[in-house]
């Protein structure tokens, strides 16, 4: 195909996974052609030993400031891109990567294609992503080079072993005038007393339940299955669960034996939180819900039907 | 003060629909609107509510059929719409997020807005782009997924929500765009007065020409080829008959897998 730009992700002194999944993702990409790595931030030689990774041919570093920062992060990549001229600049698809993605993308007046999770690269570039909340798939062709692509995390498995790549310092020249914004900390939410990654069956309730006073049924439900009660997303927002007991890409990661997904149609985020557990059951009246794509079991019916009848099975 | 808030109606998908070509057919279709976009409406009328002399603007790109939707968040207190459709946007299958960029921006330069909020994402094609991506077009700062946001006189302290529970807090110079996320506030039901009263208020029907604009802002370098039912991961085992029925199969492979036993 063509050079190919991958721009890892980093948080407080660690890479994070997507990092490693964009080096897989890159070389799929650059065919035969050239695969640079770009870190910015942080402890930059650190981080290039570890992305030192098969069919990565060369790490460029830019040593400039800790975190993250949109407008750091911005003119480093204008620059690279502008030293390299790939014909793919990819990007993760992280809350990150959508922070400074979309305005690489203006600025170099680049189309944009964001959250692929799979490439066909026979005959030019056709991106596969998903549309209505994981309902669909769709195909989309790109008709022009180069182009930014952001990957969703968790679709290419994480490249591996010693490439003997290049390190090249990239020498930078940050307008800090452009720096408008300034991260000041960090903070961890969701602490408390429930721990829900270490349960080992999770009755986890969805938007499907309609009204926060039917949330009685799944915590019977619970009682009756020794379990505990976690959610997807819209209960945390609506304020009728704690942020602790949230699953997901914004809140836990669980992996209990046993996950019964009770109204919950599986979007990715949710997703994400949840797929590594042991035995997946999921109750649904959507039968096209992208839950049963990964489920084990499922039932597609009514919940207040179902749970009900689970409860006396159980009594 | 302005703040310009961009909603979107979104199509939603019926449990069962049909794919017809790279669409889905209109019968399997229902509209809404965008749920990101609800809670940017919600921190628009609460800013608006607690200062003094706040407008608070609303623009789409959508059909005719969307002003329904967006009357909706004129009954919420939003004071007045800009509505941007053209017969070149008819035949696109995809509404490119630069092309969404160049129309937003036009508005956004009549309108000289000193904050604008956006949904984090549209619910239909995710792109999750928009209004980071409208952000470098207008010179403005940004703030990517912000479920807490404090107006200050130049700056903004907002928080941005990152992966696995951890929140980012970050101090934005003024003006801004910020992408905001479900759950930064609880979006107000419209009252009976609020839907009287959006009666009368404005939705500007405004075309390309009158923003300066031509066809070749819908042109884009990316094609929807193909749309289909993605193939399941895994073997799914669906059990069927009454709920009596399905509970009991259901009891049955969790008690295999031990659950319930003391
Ligand atoms: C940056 C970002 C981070 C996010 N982080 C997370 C996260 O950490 N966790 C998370 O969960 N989401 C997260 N989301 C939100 C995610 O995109 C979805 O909006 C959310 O997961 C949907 O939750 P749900 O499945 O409960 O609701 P819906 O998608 O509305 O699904 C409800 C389901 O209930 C079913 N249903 C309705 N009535 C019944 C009934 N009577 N019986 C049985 N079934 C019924 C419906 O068929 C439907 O499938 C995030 C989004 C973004 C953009
Ligand atoms: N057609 C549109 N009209 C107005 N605003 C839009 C439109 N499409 C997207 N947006 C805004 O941009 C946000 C992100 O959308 P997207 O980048 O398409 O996921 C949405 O939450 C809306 O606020």
């Amino acid at each position: 195909m063509s050079d190919v730009l991958a721009v890892v992700d980093h948080r407080r002194g660690s890479l994070r996974d997507v990092s490693y999944e964009l080096v897989t993702a890159g070389r799929e990409l650059a065919g035969g052609d050239e695969l640079h790595v770009a870190v910015v931030s942080g402890d930059v030689d650190r981080f290039a030993e570890k992305l030192d990774l098969d069919g990565v041919d060369a790490i460029h570093t830019v040593d400039y400031g800790e975190e993250f920062n949109h407008d750091v992060y911005l003119q480093a990549v204008e620059q690279l891109y502008a030293d390299l001229e790939p014909g793919v600049v990819l990007l993760p698809n992280s809350v990150n990567g959508l922070d400074y993605a979309p305005a690489v993308a203006n600025s170099l007046s680049l189309p944009l294609v964001t959250d692929a999770i799979a490439f066909d690269t026979d005959d030019g570039l056709d991106v596969t992503r998903e549309m209505y909340g994981s309902k669909v798939e769709t195909t989309i062709e790109v008709d022009a080079e180069p182009v930014v692509v952001t990957v969703r995390g968790g679709e290419w498995p994480a490249a591996e072993a010693n490439g003997g790549a290049d390190v090249v310092p990239f020498d930078v020249d940050i307008d800090e005038s452009a720096v408008r914004s300034t991260v000041t900390g960090f903070e961890e939410v969701g602490g408390g007393d429930v721990d829900i990654t270490d349960a080992d069956v999770l009755v986890s309730v969805g938007r499907g339940i309609g009204e926060e006073e039917n949330l009685d049924l799944v915590f019977d439900l619970a009682e009756a299955l020794d379990a505990t009660v976690s959610s997807s997303r819209p209960i945390v927002d609506n304020g009728w669960l704690p942020k602790n007991r949230q699953v997901g890409q914004s809140g836990k990661v669980v992996t209990p034996d046993v996950y019964l997904a009770i109204g919950i149609s599986g979007a990715v985020q949710h997703v994400a939180g949840m797929k590594g557990a042991e035995t997946i059951v999921a109750i649904n009246t959507d039968p096209n819900a992208p839950i049963f794509d990964i489920a084990d079991y499922g039932v597609v019916d009514d919940l207040f039907d179902v749970v009900p009848a689970l409860i006396e099975a159980f009594e | 003060m302005k703040i310009l808030v961009t909603v979107k109606e979104v199509a939603e998908v019926e449990d069962d629909f049909e794919i017809d070509g790279t669409s889905i057919s209109e019968s399997s279709l229902e509209y809404d609107l965008n749920e990101w976009d609800d809670y940017a409406v919600e921190a628009a009328v609460q800013i608006a509510e607690a200062g003094d002399d706040v407008e608070v603007v609303a623009v789409t790109i959508g059909p005719e059929r969307s002003e329904e939707t967006i009357r909706m968040a004129l009954a919420k207190g939003v004071d007045r719409a800009v509505r941007v459709w053209d017969d070149a946007f008819e035949d696109v299958d995809l509404l490119d997020v630069e092309s969404k960029t160049d129309v937003l921006a036009a508005v956004a330069a009549e309108e000289d807005p000193d904050l604008v909020l956006t949904g984090v994402q549209a619910a239909d094609d995710s792109f999750g782009a928009t209004g980071v991506s409208l952000a470098d077009e207008l010179g403005f700062e940004w703030a990517a997924v912000v479920n807490d946001l404090e107006l200050g006189e130049d700056t903004a302290s907002v928080r941005r929500e990152l992966e696995g529970g951890v929140e980012e807090l970050t101090e934005v110079e003024l003006p801004a765009v910020f992408t905001i996320q479900t759950g930064i506030n609880e979006p107000r039901y419209a009252s009976l007065r609020g839907i009287r009263q959006a009666q009368r208020k404005e939705i500007a029907a405004t075309g390309l020409g009158d923003l300066g604009l031509d066809a070749s802002v819908v042109e884009s370098d990316l094609r929807l080829t193909e749309m289909y039912e993605p193939e399941s991961e895994s073997d799914v085992t669906l059990f069927e008959g009454d709920a009596e029925a399905t509970a009991a199969e259901l009891a049955t492979v969790l008690r295999e897998k031990g659950v319930g036993a003391e």
